[in-house]
């Protein structure tokens, strides 16, 4: 899978399965700020975009933020599940986005251990 | 605080421009072994900066930021420019954009690697689906390059954050710069 032409061919089937996400369900967003970079914001994404193709999770969207003051907490994850809270985690490794997709995003239980804040809807 | 590869500078560097609500930004990458110079260019149409605000933006004090006071990613990007017998260039003008430009010498021991390119490319477009966004590397005489509008048009209304494209587009990326070093015999400069 990597031509443009194959790029064409997964059009094509993409089209033919009706399988057009859309923008309404989960939010996983990343803090993308210099702070977030250092500290391994990049390998963050890279992990969950990995595991939304290999779960194949139609309803999750990854998003970015720029840095919110809380540095020393990098890389910070947000996990937003319509009408739950919004919860934060901190100093996400690539093991922990692994957990937390499987345990919070896939099944709705908060992974404690990571938690750095709470925000109710 | 570090940055280990200039793919994370490139990655910082992107992020800038998105918070200074660019649309557009381009991103060159030049591996010139004649010259012996690795040359990063980000060039963005975001709301740009005035002559003062760029005299100050590489003290790490200054930030347009009111949420952490501290600015360090441009101030990070001089001191790593500057001791690998190369510069940081900024143009900017308020309204039009800011051209950020990281000069390295290529053979020096204290460069950087350039890191993972195709996962900062990946994660730019996988974050920034709306961006016209492009990507060129050049490598001695090899061009490699990817724009966000060309896949698009193949794409028709097929979103660029599909989980299948995103595989593909990481797949792309690290063939076609592998392929840049390939070709012919790559002496490292």
């Amino acid at each position: 899978m990597k031509t443009v032409e194959d790029l064409k061919k997964l059009r094509e089937q993409l089209q033919s399965q009706n399988r057009v996400r859309h923008n309404d369900g989960i939010q996983i967003i990343v803090g993308m700020g210099t702070c977030g970079i250092a500290a391994g914001a990049r390998e963050i994404v890279t992990t969950v975009m990995d595991e939304i193709a290999k779960r194949k999770l139609e309803n999750v969207t990854i998003q970015q933020t720029g840095c919110i003051g809380m540095c020393e907490k990098e890389v910070l994850v947000d996990v937003v599940r319509p009408g739950e809270p919004r919860i934060t985690y901190g100093r996400v490794t690539p093991n922990a986005v692994v957990r937390i997709i499987t345990d919070h995003v896939v099944n709705g239980r908060i992974v404690e251990e990571w938690v750095v804040g709470k925000i109710m809807p | 605080m570090n940055m280990r590869e200039l793919a994370l500078h490139v990655l910082d560097l992107v992020q800038n421009a998105i918070e200074a609500q660019a649309n557009q930004i381009t991103l060159e990458i030049k591996e010139d072994c004649t010259a012996d110079l690795l040359t990063i260019q980000v060039l963005d149409n975001g709301h740009g900066m005035s002559a003062d605000m760029v005299k100050d933006v590489l003290d790490p004090f200054v930030t347009t930021r009111i949420t952490r006071r501290i600015g360090l990613g441009l101030p990070l990007l001089d001191m790593s420019t500057g001791r690998s017998g190369g510069y940081l260039d900024i143009q900017s003008e308020p309204g039009k954009g800011t051209k950020i430009t990281a000069v390295y010498q290529y053979s020096h021991f204290d460069r950087p690697p350039l890191g993972d390119i195709a996962a900062t490319v990946k994660t730019i477009i996988a974050l920034n689906p709306e961006l016209d966004f492009r990507y060129s590397h050049i490598v001695r005489n090899q061009v490699f390059s990817v724009t966000t509008s060309e896949l698009l048009a193949i794409l028709g209304d097929i979103p660029l954050t599909q989980p299948e494209v995103l595989e593909w587009l990481g797949d792309y990326l690290t063939v076609g710069i592998a392929n840049l070093y390939g070709g012919e015999k790559f002496e490292n400069c």
